[in-house]
C-alpha cells in the first residue's frame, strides 16, 4: 500500500544522544581503509547518527514502510562543520517530499544533526525508495 | 583493507588546496572484500543481510551479496581526503546509488575505483570535484559530486 501523503512534512523526536568516541570513529575509518589521526572524522561518519533516524521512521508503525522493500537512492551530506571525538550529536529528521510513482513511495528525507549546545553539524539528506509491493 | 594505497601528493596540513579548474586528480583504486563490508556493517550499525548473506541477497533478487551504498560512498570520501592532502576537508557531499557493488565470497574481492576533476574554484576558495566512482566498467555511484574547503 502506498504512504499517506501526510506523512511529507512531518517532523520525527529527536534520536537519542550519540557521543562520539575516538574507538568509534576509527572502526569506521579503518572499515573503509581510511586512516584516523584523531582529527575530524570521515565525511559520512554522520551517517552513524542519521541511520539512527531514518531506522526510526522506518520502523515507526504509524508511517507504515515495510523495511525490506527499502532501497537507499540518493544521499548527501553537507557539513556546517567535521565531527570530531566527543561530539554529542542528535538527529531531527523531517520528511521534505513524498512522491509516488506507479505504486513505489519516493520519501527525501532530511536529517538536521546538532552538537549538544543544539548548534548544526552536518544536514544528511536521504532518498529513500519504498518499492511497492510484489503482485502475488 | 589489503590493498596498498597509491601514494598521493600531500599538500602541508593548514595549506590552502593547490587545486585548479579542470585539473584531474590521481584515480584511487581500492580492494572490497567480504570482510571490510563485515567491518562496516558493525561500524556504521547497519547490519542488513543482503550485506553478508548471499541467501538473503539473492532472495531480493540480487546476483549476490553487494556493497552497502554507503560504504561505496566512503570509498569517495576517502579519495576526496587524499586528494585534499587532510581529513575534515569535505564540507558537502552527494551522490546517487545507482548500481550495487557485487562482493564475491574468496579472498580477491573486487575492486572500486575512484576518480575526480576539479569543476571550479569558487571566490571564496572551496573546490567544486565531480568524482567517477566504477566497479569494473559500471559507473556504480550516479553523479557524485562534492565541494572541498578552501
Amino acid at each position: 500500500m502506498a504512504l499517506d501523503p501526510s506523512l511529507a512534512g512531518r517532523t520525527f523526536p529527536a534520536t537519542d544522544s550519540y557521543v562520539v568516541s575516538t574507538e568509534r570513529v576509527a572502526e569506521f575509518a579503518r572499515a573503509t581503509g581510511s586512516t584516523y589521526d584523531g582529527g575530524p572524522a570521515p565525511a559520512t561518519f554522520p551517517i552513524v547518527v542519521a541511520f539512527a533516524a531514518m531506522t526510526a521512521l522506518m520502523e515507526d508503525p504509524s508511517v507504515g514502510i515495510a523495511l525490506h522493500r527499502v532501497v537507499h537512492g540518493e544521499q548527501r551530506f553537507t557539513h556546517a562543520r567535521p565531527v570530531v571525538a566527543g561530539d554529542e550529536l542528535s538527529a531531527v529528521l523531517t520528511v521534505d517530499s513524498l512522491r509516488q510513482v506507479s505504486g513505489t513511495d519516493i520519501i527525501g528525507t532530511r536529517s538536521e544533526i546538532t552538537d549538544a549546545r543544539g548548534e548544526l553539524v552536518c544536514t544528511a539528506l536521504a532518498t529513500l525508495v519504498h518499492r511497492a509491493e510484489e503482485e502475488q | 583493507m589489503s590493498d596498498p594505497e597509491q601514494t598521493p601528493e600531500r599538500s602541508p596540513e593548514g595549506q590552502s588546496l593547490a587545486l585548479s579548474e579542470g585539473q584531474s586528480l590521481p584515480g584511487q583504486t581500492y580492494t572490497v572484500t567480504r570482510a571490510d563490508l563485515v567491518r562496516y556493517a558493525g561500524a556504521s550499525g547497519d547490519r542488513n543481510p543482503i550485506h553478508w548473506s548471499d541467501r538473503v541477497a539473492t532472495s531480493v533478487g540480487l546476483p549476490g551479496v553487494i556493497a552497502h551504498g554507503m560504504f561505496t560512498m566512503a570509498l569517495a570520501g576517502r579519495a576526496l581526503d587524499t586528494w585534499a592532502g587532510a581529513p575534515g576537508r569535505v564540507l558537502d557531499l552527494r551522490c546517487k546509488f545507482t548500481k550495487p557493488v557485487v562482493v564475491p565470497d574468496d579472498e580477491v574481492g573486487v575492486e572500486v575505483h575512484v576518480s575526480g576533476t576539479v569543476t571550479g574554484v569558487n571566490e571564496d576558495g572551496t573546490v567544486a570535484v565531480s568524482l567517477e566512482v566504477r566497479s569494473g566498467d559500471v559507473a556504480v555511484l550516479g553523479r557524485p559530486r562534492a565541494v572541498l574547503s578552501a
